[in-house]
């Protein structure tokens, strides 16, 4: 699993706050006056705002094309945009999940090119010219069940099926540069996408279905 | 008994929207004029909220409002506060700002000046009972849920009841709640041996996928809510609650969830912060809520801080037992774990003799909710490694250590004398014990291979698993489709659509002429009980089949009005009624739902059974002339608690240098009476285990004391496992006997297939590890290193909310 984007300053555990102060320093000046001036991103996550045209951070949005599922995609966006956030505000693509926003957990697995890659830790901007597949990208134009997703509904691959699509965009991408993975394989290629209901062996079920049948 | 649906895999419904993407969880909904809002967290474990100047946010351009506190009715305790002056743990909700974008709300929210005024803090119970000792909130700090409704007051512990404690020992102070049965000072004089042992139990968060995210609008006077929520009819007059509106005022969409486990049970207060804000600002309000968001508001299970004495006769029958709990159970009146612990306990062991004695303690930690098994899952993890001590200090076999103790089918277990409708957790360890070869596999123990050593494990756990009383509907069209209408909620076990299949069994319908009718409120859905407590499978196959009973009989009564006769003069089969004398006589299915629309009265839903809840009748009015309507309140014979059981061995590689370990083998069984769908019960058994090994081995839940900060708040910090956690393969099984008290003889199981996998990997490492018991939960790496070299563990013995 390659993350395109990530700010290893950023540590998760203790995000900056406004201001420049760490979240530690910040709490220690509250202890210090009894009284706190809030900062907004203090608790938040990292993701962009949806359906923002400028913002007081800077960036204005520009025009660019995409090639999603296949398709150019004409959109708005801003510099700091992160992929994920784009396809699921502005392109209607909501079959990428964001589970963490902060490249933890790999429900926003979408592939750029072959890759897989977490969409949430991907700026837009830097996948134009590539091809950008989403989950919604997997069926034949008459319909079907991509081989993946077949072998998911044989083996009742899903739970709550939340991390699903990110699960089947990584097993779609490993069968691509390994048409006959073992299972073992296939545990390591997954490592990246956790499952919280544990679905994994049902998961690793549907992966090898799929290098059967396909 | 041969089913054609029952027991069969099928595949559920919804699995092809979530495969492709097109299952529409709460954050993937759009509405026309959509604004967001964003909550505002305390930053600080305990404080005072002394005054909120949104002005100059509220004058910005694109910022539509503000809610806080003052703007929002109290909610009477055990509800939480949807928004508090008091905050009483770093994360809890002290305002929401909405905006035209998220990014705005941010802006908007550096605009805004909040004066907190710090309170003292802890997140250590027993620092908050020892004399003069911080309080986590300003009406006390001790609070639970007792006989007479939720409470908080103030309890101190004398020094005196600390002294008493030995080193590193739980002091054990006035109690809140107690119990006893039996003699327990003879009970122990009976043993040939008594252990007595502290032990701790982390509380840990739940950590689903899902975010809570919520949309909410507001149309002619009804709500709106797409919320994350593992249930879908029963948190309706919750939420109304927690908004201010009637029932049938809110329109309830949760027709997927990404993960509950526990914490999405039933409605929470955050749920209607966007409904409050819509309202407030005339918009429809997305609130998406972050993964540190998800962390603070979405609740974690209770830890214990307890002690236990357990006396065994020689042939390791267990004796007597007493049992002290202090719950550490975050800033309000929590869950009642520590109770369902004991309660546990005297099931699974049957103790001859049991005190039980134990203290909720309030601590500025995130609310505690049920996570899977709540209170059963931590005292499996406290007492199947201590039944191996008893087992190498008495000489008994592990295995006939525990099936020795184990209930059955007459026990009468508690101080209560509780029943159970049936019980097999003797036949699912031995169910276990032979897929695993526990009797080759066990000869195993310690073996080194280098630095590595085998360890082998067994474990079990318990939940209740049903209740009754609930509401089925059904609708056979006059098309001849069968329309199940079901309240279960998606959590993800497919137990919507395996209890609908009840419904289709008893009027012998082909599963292909049936549609589960789910998700969303206004589809006219019966009054159904929530999605946890391991209770759909019993409580709704029951409904069902009462549903389907009533359209059965509905049947034969047109059947008989209009062919002649009395309606015992018919049978069904192949979608038709027919006299059973003579088939020729008979009408279908199709035929007999326009007969009842032209009758009307009960046969199309015009008049319902009076003892209906008002949301079961409110669906019927709903669906009245379209159909025969077969609906009826599950009044069938319950008697005695239907219990869920199950049992579990591992096998693993320890590397004593790193204190790693790998899986090797897991054998997880099941006691849940009849299967209704295999395929979905080996997916709770093995996903179950995967979260086990996260209770009893990964995961975890810091604070840091000095600051009463959460240091573990994402996936990655906290240890959820993953992938290479856990074995690749695992097998699974069922004892499969029908229990007495339900129709098709199913019982739930969601719960005890987490506790037995937890017990069974503690159970392994103390094996590896020559019976070493670390007597806390989860066992990490460190752990086992510092114990294997000798050092001094990181961890004070009785700290909680610790690495």
């Amino acid at each position: 699993m390659s993350v395109v984007t990530f700010d290893p300053e950023k540590d998760p555990a203790n995000p900056p706050v406004g201001g420049g102060l760490s979240r530690r320093e910040l709490i220690k000046s509250v202890i210090a006056t009894g009284a706190v001036v809030s900062a907004g991103s203090l608790l938040g996550g990292c993701g962009s705002g949806p359906g923002e045209t400028q913002t007081a951070v800077g960036g204005v949005e520009r025009l660019i094309s995409l090639n999603i599922n296949g398709k150019v995609r004409r959109v708005d966006v801003v510099p700091h945009e992160t992929l994920a956030m784009t396809l699921r505000y502005k392109l209607g693509l909501t079959g990428t999940k964001l589970g963490c926003d902060r490249g933890e957990c790999g429900a926003c697995t979408i592939l750029i090119d072959d890759t897989p890659i977490y969409s949430c830790s991907t700026l837009t901007h830097s996948v134009r010219g590539r091809a950008v597949t989403t989950v919604e990208g997997l069926q034949a134009a008459d319909g079907s069940l991509h081989p993946v997703q077949q072998a998911f509904v044989d083996e009742l691959g899903p739970q709550c099926g939340f991390c699903t699509p990110g699960q089947i965009m990584t097993s779609v991408a490993l069968l691509r540069a390994n048409p006959n993975p073992t299972r073992e394989d296939a545990r390591q290629a997954l490592a990246g996408n956790l499952c919280r209901c544990g679905a994994y062996d049902h998961y690793l079920n549907g992966v090898m279905r799929a290098a059967q049948e396909a | 008994m041969a089913y054609d649906l029952i027991g069969k895999d099928f595949t559920p419904p919804d699995v092809v929207a979530k495969v492709t993407g097109k299952a529409k969880y709460s954050e993937d909904f759009r509405v026309e004029g959509m604004a967001f809002c964003r909550i505002y967290s305390s930053p600080m474990p305990h404080a005072n909220v002394k005054n909120i100047d949104a002005s100059e946010a509220l004058a910005m351009p694109g910022v539509l409002g503000i809610l806080t506190a003052d703007d929002l009715p109290p909610m009477p305790a055990p509800n939480r506060p949807i928004l508090t002056n008091e905050p009483r743990y770093a994360g809890e909700p002290i305002y929401v700002i909405a905006a035209e974008s998220e990014e705005l709300c941010m802006d908007a929210m550096e605009k805004v000046r909040v004066d907190l005024e710090p309170l003292d803090f802890t997140v250590d119970p027993l620092q908050s009972l020892y004399p003069g000792g911080p309080n986590a909130t300003n009406g006390g700090n001790v609070a639970g849920r007792g006989p007479e409704g939720a409470y908080v007051k103030e309890t101190k512990w004398s020094a005196r009841d600390f002294a008493a404690a030995g080193e590193g020992e739980l002091p054990m102070g006035p109690a809140e709640t107690e119990w006893a049965y039996g003699d327990l000072e003879a009970g122990f004089a009976d043993s040939d041996y008594v252990l007595d042992d502290t032990f701790i139990t982390q509380g840990l968060s739940h950590h689903c996928m899902e975010p809570r995210t919520a949309l909410a609008y507001w149309q002619n006077g009804k709500c709106f809510v797409h919320a994350s929520s593992q249930s879908q009819a029963f948190p309706v007059p919750f939420l109304a609650q927690y908004i201010g509106i009637e029932p049938q005022n809110l329109v309830f969409i949760a027709e997927y969830c990404g993960g509950g486990f526990g914490s999405k049970g039933t409605a929470y207060p955050e749920q209607a912060l966007p409904a409050h804000m819509s309202k407030k600002i005339n918009r429809p309000v997305m609130m998406r809520v972050t993964r540190v968001e998800e962390y603070n508001i979405g609740s974690a299970r209770p830890g214990f801080q307890g002690r236990i004495k357990m006396g065994f006769r020689k042939d390791g029958r267990v004796m007597a037992v007493d049992l002290y709990i202090v719950q550490e159970n975050g800033p309000d009146v929590g869950m009642n774990d520590y109770i369902s612990a004991a309660d546990a306990l005297a099931l699974v062991y049957t103790p001859e003799n049991m005190r039980f004695r134990g203290i909720p303690v309030a601590t500025n930690t995130p609310p505690r909710v049920p996570q899977r098994g709540p209170g059963q899952n931590q005292i499996a993890c406290v007492v199947e490694p201590l039944l191996d001590k008893a087992a190498a200090e008495l000489g008994v076999d592990r295995l006939d250590i525990r099936t020795i103790n184990t209930p059955n089918n007459g026990t009468l277990y508690g101080p209560n004398k509780g029943k159970v409708t049936s019980a097999y957790l003797k036949e699912s360890y031995e169910m276990g014990a032979e897929k695993f070869d526990w009797a080759r596999k066990k000869s195993r123990s310690g073996q080194r291979d280098g630095t590595k050593v085998r360890g082998i494990g067994l474990g079990s756990a318990y939940h209740s698993a049903g209740y009754y009383g609930f509401d089925g509907l059904v609708m056979i069209t006059p098309e001849g489709k069968l329309q199940i209408h079901t309240g279960v909620g998606n959590l993800g076990t497919y137990s919507h659509s395996s209890t609908s299949r009840v419904a289709a069994e008893v009027l012998k319908y082909d599963w292909d002429n049936c549609v589960i009718v789910r998700g969303d409120s206004r589809k006219h859905l019966p009054w159904n009980l929530a999605q946890f407590g391991s209770n759909t499978s019993y409580t709704m196959t029951r409904t069902n089949y009462v549903a389907a009973m009533d359209a059965v009989n509905k049947l034969k009564e047109i059947a008989a009005t209009d062919l002649g006769g009395s309606p015992d003069d018919y049978d069904i089969g192949d979608h038709t009624v027919f006299a059973t004398a003579d088939p020729s006589k008979s009408m279908t299915y199709a035929q007999a739902a326009q007969r009842a629309i032209e009758l009307g009265g009960k046969f199309s839903g015009q008049e319902a059974p009076e003892d209906l809840n008002p949301m079961t009748a409110g669906a019927v009015a709903g669906l009245a002339g379209q159909g025969l309507i077969g609906v009826a309140k599950d009044t069938l014979e319950s008697d005695g608690t239907p219990p869920a059981f199950a049992a579990a061995f591992m096998e693993i590689e320890l590397d004593l240098e790193t204190g790693k370990y790998e899986i090797l083998d897991y054998v997880g069984i099941a006691d849940c009476g009849t299967v209704l769908h295999p395929a979905g019960l080996d997916h709770q058994i093995k996903g179950g285990a995967v979260d086990g090994i996260g209770l009893g081995g990964y995961e975890r839940h810091v604070y840091d004391p000095q600051n009463g900060l959460p240091a573990a708040t994402g996936f990655n910090a906290s240890r959820v496992p993953t992938y290479l956690d856990v074995p690749s393969t695992m097998t699974t099984g069922a004892v499969g006997i029908a229990d007495p008290m339900n129709p098709v003889g199913a019982r739930g199981i969601g719960e005890p297939v987490q506790g037995c996998a937890a017990a069974a990997l503690l159970s392994a490492i103390s094996d590896a590890m020559g019976g070493h018991y670390f007597n806390r939960v989860p066992v990490m790496p460190d752990m086992i290193v510092n114990a294997v070299s000798g050092r001094e563990q990181s961890h004070g013995p009785l700290q909680v909310n610790t690495f």
